[in-house]
């Protein structure tokens, strides 16, 4: 029963990891942008959630309605006043400004909020429980990641297929000299791109901040478990994402349930197991 | 010529050290065919490029209906009624055959040509809507690239080397259908290296040489020998 449950908290767990991932994804596919700072913009979600929820006294669930404009409005203005500046046919520029903003965030929420960990509490709801036939329990606020997580992705999934905004990604990503002739500014779209991407990440930020405790030095290491979560599903594919960062938190428990030590370890061999039989991920979109 | 709908003025382009334009001026006037012709590496597609903003120039390099716009992005150059069929088509390979028509009609401006007219013209475009772009035929692609831009419903409509790449009845279609596509009252220039093709269809012939302006009249005032010598230089 101990294994059953593993696996299914991992199942839980891999929403999460899904919502790290799909802003990342997202931004790849439009322009192809890594954002190395897509971690540590996690990190400052959930630190302004918890800004948020200590000094309004909303629930973690409302603030989200505050955290998740503001990181859209932060991205829009991100890309059109520095990201857009960095692209062109040298990858090497993006990367390096966003490895800088790295290093700017983590240290500008270490100057203001202190190395001490955090978490943001969300009463009740975090001990709540539904039991399942043969003693197993799951939290509701797992669930209910879980839940926004498979929204979000059809919700982006909608959006980038089915929308005129959508189309517009796609048209710019195919072709940017030719989208600018059909009238679409393509500085406005890529800073559209990444006010979305972000205000997915103000999701998983404040959802991470109660699932577990933070600090400002953890962004690095949620960025990996997002890169993990979109190589394993392979690259393109929004759903494939999500099946990633289910692989992704199945594994690392199951790590656990073997040994507690080996719990992020067993969650990268299951990556490098993926990348070395599948060296373009289990669904990939895109070359 | 003062109430031109666009024309350039002392036009020169460049591509870093590179200088591709020496000084061009053309004017279109409204509901006028003009024809570019040249040989490769005359300047055609550098022209095309300036005109609809992607090469970005001095502001009064560039002047339609009386206001400067060689600054303008090509995004901004679109919304104001300026439509571009690009070389080798360009349809975005990610969208489907109807999703490109309606990309080309995001911008929002009236007029005659909407989905249902351009699946009119092309009923071809109807029947295949949701197959991936890239999946048609180079005439067929050549049929979206031309609908796309008509979705804009502009009021010039550049068109880029048409029929490279494409076969002869192929590009005798298009030709054929042309009259129907620019219709009454819309500009066009269309940029050619077939000679006849372009000639038979336009009001007024520039032909380029080397960046510069070689040449220019009515067909019926140019000779076949007239325009060998300035086509080819010698």
């Amino acid at each position: 029963m101990d294994w059953i449950n593993a696996i299914l908290q991992g199942i839980l767990l891999g929403g999460l990891y899904a919502l790290f991932a799909a802003g990342l994804s997202l931004i790849f596919g439009v322009m192809r942008l890594v954002n190395i700072a897509h971690g540590d913009f996690i990190v400052l979600a959930a630190f302004l959630g918890l800004t948020i929820t200590t000094t309004l006294g909303l629930s973690p669930l409302l603030a989200l309605i505050l955290v998740v404009p503001v990181m859209a409005g932060i991205g829009y203005g991100l890309q059109r006043l520095v990201l857009n500046q960095t692209l062109g046919d040298d990858i090497l520029p993006p990367l390096l400004v966003t490895f800088g903003l790295s290093v700017i965030i983590q240290n500008g929420l270490l100057e203001i909020y202190s190395a001490d960990p955090q978490k943001i509490s969300a009463g009740a709801l975090e001990t709540a429980s539904v039991a399942l036939p043969g003693d197993l329990n799951i939290g509701v606020l797992p669930l209910l990641m879980f839940g926004v997580a498979v929204a979000v992705i059809a919700g982006l999934q909608w959006i980038f297929y089915r929308s005129a905004l959508g189309r517009a990604f796609r048209a710019v990503s195919d072709k940017q000299d030719i989208a600018q002739l059909m009238g679409l500014n393509k500085a406005h779209i890529f800073g559209l791109a990444m006010a979305l991407s972000l205000a997915v990440v103000g999701l998983a930020g404040v959802f991470l901040g109660i699932r577990t405790s933070f600090d400002p030095s953890i962004g690095p290491g949620r960025l990996i478990f997002g890169f993990e979560a979109v190589i394993i599903g392979g690259l393109g594919n929004l759903w494939g994402t999500l099946i990633g960062g289910i692989i992704l938190g199945v594994s690392q428990n199951i790590g656990a349930q073997i040994n507690p030590g080996w719990q992020l370890l067993a969650g990268h061999i299951a990556f490098l197991i993926v990348l070395a039989v599948r060296p373009r991920g289990l669904f990939p979109r895109i070359d | 010529m003062p109430d031109a709908l666009l024309s350039t003025k002392a036009l020169e382009a460049h591509y870093g050290d590179f200088q591709a334009l020496f000084g061009i001026s053309i004017d279109v006037q409204p509901a006028e065919v003009v024809a570019i012709i040249g040989a490769n590496g005359a300047g055609k597609t550098t022209l095309m490029r300036s005109i609809t903003g992607l090469i970005r120039n001095k502001p009064e390099m560039v002047v339609w209906k009386g206001r400067a716009i060689g600054a303008l992005r090509a995004d901004q150059v679109a919304h104001l009624g300026i439509a571009m069929v690009p070389e080798g088509r360009q349809l975005f390979q990610s969208l489907s055959v109807e999703e490109n028509l309606m990309i080309g009609g995001q911008m929002g401006r009236k007029g005659p040509w909407t989905l249902k007219t351009v699946q009119d013209l092309f009923p071809l475009l109807q029947e295949r809507r949701h197959v991936p772009a890239t999946a048609l035929s180079g005439g067929q692609q050549q049929m979206v690239a031309i609908g796309r831009a008509l979705m804009s419903n502009p009021d010039i409509l550049l068109f880029d080397e048409i029929s490279l790449g494409l076969a002869p009845i192929v590009i005798k279609s298009i030709y054929e259908a042309l009259p129907a596509i620019i219709g009454e009252g819309m500009s066009a220039i269309i940029v050619e290296q077939d000679i006849a093709k372009a000639v038979s269809v336009s009001h007024r012939v520039y032909c380029l040489q080397e960046g510069r302006v070689s040449l220019q009249g009515r067909p019926d005032e140019l000779t076949r020998e007239a325009i060998s010598a300035a086509y080819f230089g010698v």
